[in-house]
């Protein structure tokens, strides 16, 4: 294998593991920014992958190659309906941020399986899905000499589409009146009520965000890596996704950044017998390193990373 | 009287997450078509129809009531060990790991040392979140958070790199440092109820002695309830943050040395955080942090989950109905703001009433 066929191989299938890590991890930030925490990510992308598969499963011959893009769409649609448990807990009947996000976790795989048992007379898997994500060669750009080869070439779609995702979304959180707002009420509930922000629809508006593009990423992992639905569909994604926000310092750009190197450190479980030097890393470092290079960033070693000041707190609006 | 009052609504939000949750299944399982009637009498002849499964029914609380304590402990001190998982799945590797190591002791050494093995494993673990949660202030939910999938790759790569040559399961630990007891499977038709049983419920004495009748106990309960407070009395809140963290993971790594030494015997590579965890998360919070209200949702959550595998094959509900009424029935404690705003207003209603 010479040196750029490495490359591309390293490249493409990172960004295939960091698709959907991308996607949830932007969702946390919304859901932070607007200072509900969001435990349940997890929950809220085995929901997501859940909907997607059933959607491409039942429609794929009548949308065809268009399949698995409408199918996300669904995904985080359903992401959207589930995260509002997360929402009225938190926001409304004052519950616990943390424990609410953990009934989503224990609630997601329970319904998700129970649906799939109910709907195919009992097996707990799904078939296989036909149309999936499959690699796609970007047009124009794949003819730039090398870089065309190692990036545009038998890449993946969801990937670049995540990229364009995160830059929209620090537009909005950074340059529209809306993401000030989100972040006002993150940073002090009181203040940002005073002026006249609606406090409680503004949180809804950040969970909710959480919960399409969480559904999204769940549906995209779904349907691009594991190609059907079963417990193991997702295995940590959402908590990896957590990571990358956090690692990120709530910011959508930096939180992308860190969802592709966390999606590198995956991709490399699976292609790191062909990599010269990884090769010779037991696998086990790989796999633990996002969760413990989150930890030594949480401690300050690279740059200390904070959250929103009120975040996690309930807000309870005063008579 | 407005004491016991108090109480007596303490008790009403779970009893009513309870009735909530079996409610929220019963719906489910009409919608889908299934007769929830039958689901449910399948469930609880599974859980209680026999020696034999009320013997499963009480193997499963066993580490349940276990991980609950050490969440609790956690909890009471103001701290989300959402960790519990991840330090049960290493007091579980841990146990089993000095079990196979010094198989040839007499089991009189054999057993206290491969428990304490468990138990130093999940205090050092829940230790790591500890120490930087009192010297640098991250938060411990995310900093355990982590730890869980530390653990997880961690544990299957022991087992298939250092403690087997690439097997995904280890032989069985030896007949002196198993749990099993002959009388009490005997006395269970069977089942798998083992001698740890009387560790979870000697544990859950002793939690509530060290939480409600001793000085560390004291330190723990108001550093959860007012953290200035307690640093203005003279308390450390360091120390104490690290010494319940470290008691919380001690607990936590004993449920899984229940799973180790008790219930399977040896340890095999996991797809996912054993299930004692969060399950453990949830008794805790049913049960109210408290040691008498988590033995008994222990075996409430033991009953559903020995009862849940009999569910399809009797009634044709699928298993999954169980977790679902576990999660609702935590929704609800969770938002108990719901609950308690009814019964508040049902009180204020009776009152105008009287007068």
């Amino acid at each position: 294998m010479d040196i750029v066929q490495l490359l591309q191989l390293i490249v493409s299938s990172s960004l295939v593991y960091s698709a959907p890590i991308v996607l949830t991890a932007l969702g946390g930030t919304f859901s932070e920014r607007s200072g509900v925490v969001n435990v349940g990510l997890e929950g809220i992308m085995v929901m997501g992958a859940f909907s997607s598969i059933v959607f491409n499963l039942t429609f794929a011959s009548a949308f065809g190659d268009m399949t698995p893009w409408i199918s996300a769409l669904i995904g985080g649609l359903v992401g959207v309906v589930f995260s509002l448990i997360h929402a009225v807990a938190t926001v409304n009947l004052r519950a616990d941020h943390i424990i609410s996000g953990t009934v989503i976790n224990l609630m997601a795989p329970a319904l998700a399986i129970f649906f799939t048992r109910v709907l195919y007379s009992g097996a707990g898997q799904t078939d296989r899905i036909t149309e999936s994500f499959g690699k796609v060669t970007i047009p124009l750009l794949n003819r730039i000499p090398i870089i065309g080869d190692i990036f545009f070439k038998g890449t993946s779609a969801p990937a670049f589409a995540g990229i364009l995702i995160a830059i929209i979304c620090w537009v909005v959180l950074f340059k529209t009146r809306f993401g000030l707002r989100l972040r006002s009420v993150g940073e002090h509930p009181q203040a940002a009520d005073t002026l006249g922000i609606n406090v409680y629809l503004m949180k809804y508006a950040g969970v909710m965000l959480s919960g399409l593009l969480g559904g999204m990423g769940g549906a995209i992992q779904a349907q691009s890596i594991s190609l059907s639905f079963q417990a193991s569909t997702i295995a940590g994604q959402g908590f990896i996704a957590m990571a990358a926000m956090i690692f990120g310092k709530w910011n959508p750009l930096g939180a992308m950044g860190a969802a592709i190197f966390f999606g590198f450190a995956q991709s490399l479980g699976v292609i790191g017998n062909y990599i010269p030097i990884i090769q010779d890393i037991p696998s086990v470092w790989l796999q633990i390193a996002p969760y413990v290079i989150t930890i030594i960033v949480l401690v300050g070693v690279i740059g200390k990373s904070e959250g929103p000041a009120a975040g996690g707190k309930t807000y309870i609006k005063s008579k | 009287m407005t004491n016991r009052k108090d109480t007596l609504n303490n008790l009403l939000v779970p009893l009513l997450s309870v009735v909530m949750g079996f409610v929220l299944g019963a719906i489910i399982m009409v919608i889908f078509g299934y007769n929830p009637i039958d689901g449910y009498s399948a469930m609880i002849n599974g859980a209680f129809g026999s020696s034999f499964y009320i013997g499963e029914t009480l193997r499963q609380a066993t580490p349940l009531i276990l991980t609950a304590l050490g969440f609790s402990v956690a909890y009471n001190a103001g701290f989300f060990n959402i960790g519990v998982a991840g330090q049960a799945l290493l007091g579980w590797l841990c146990s089993v790991w000095v079990a196979n190591i010094f198989s040839d002791l007499p089991g009189l050494i054999l057993l206290p040392l491969s428990i304490l093995g468990g138990v130093l494993a999940g205090a050092l673990w829940a230790g790591i979140a500890g120490f930087l949660r009192a010297y640098f202030n991250t938060s411990e939910v995310i900093v355990t958070i982590m730890l869980n999938y530390t653990a997880l790759y961690t544990t299957n790569y022991l087992i298939r790199n250092v403690l087997t040559d690439s097997a995904d399961a280890t032989p069985r630990i030896s007949e002196g440092a198993s749990l099993r007891a002959g009388w009490l499977t005997e006395l269970t038709s069977n089942s798998t109820l083992h001698a740890g049983i009387f560790i979870s419920l000697a544990m859950a004495i002793i939690v509530w002695f060290l939480m409600k009748k001793t000085t560390s106990g004291f330190e723990i309960r108001t550093v959860g309830l007012n953290p200035s407070a307690a640093e203005y009395a003279g308390m450390s809140s360091k120390r104490t943050i690290i010494i319940s963290m470290l008691i919380s993971g001690g607990l936590a790594g004993l449920g899984g040395v229940m799973e180790g030494l008790g219930n399977f015997q040896n340890i095999f590579t996991q797809g996912a955080m054993p299930t004692i965890g969060f399950d453990g998360m949830a008794v805790a919070l049913l049960g109210l942090s408290n040691p008498v209200g988590i033995i008994f949702s222990a075996i409430l959550f033991g009953a559903l989950k020995i009862g849940g595998n009999s569910m399809p094959m009797i009634s044709g509900v699928p298993t999954e109905v169980v977790d679902i009424v576990i999660a609702s029935i935590i929704f609800f404690v969770g938002a108990n703001y719901l609950i308690r705003y009814f019964i508040d207003k049902r009180a204020r209603v009776n009152k105008g009433g009287v007068k």
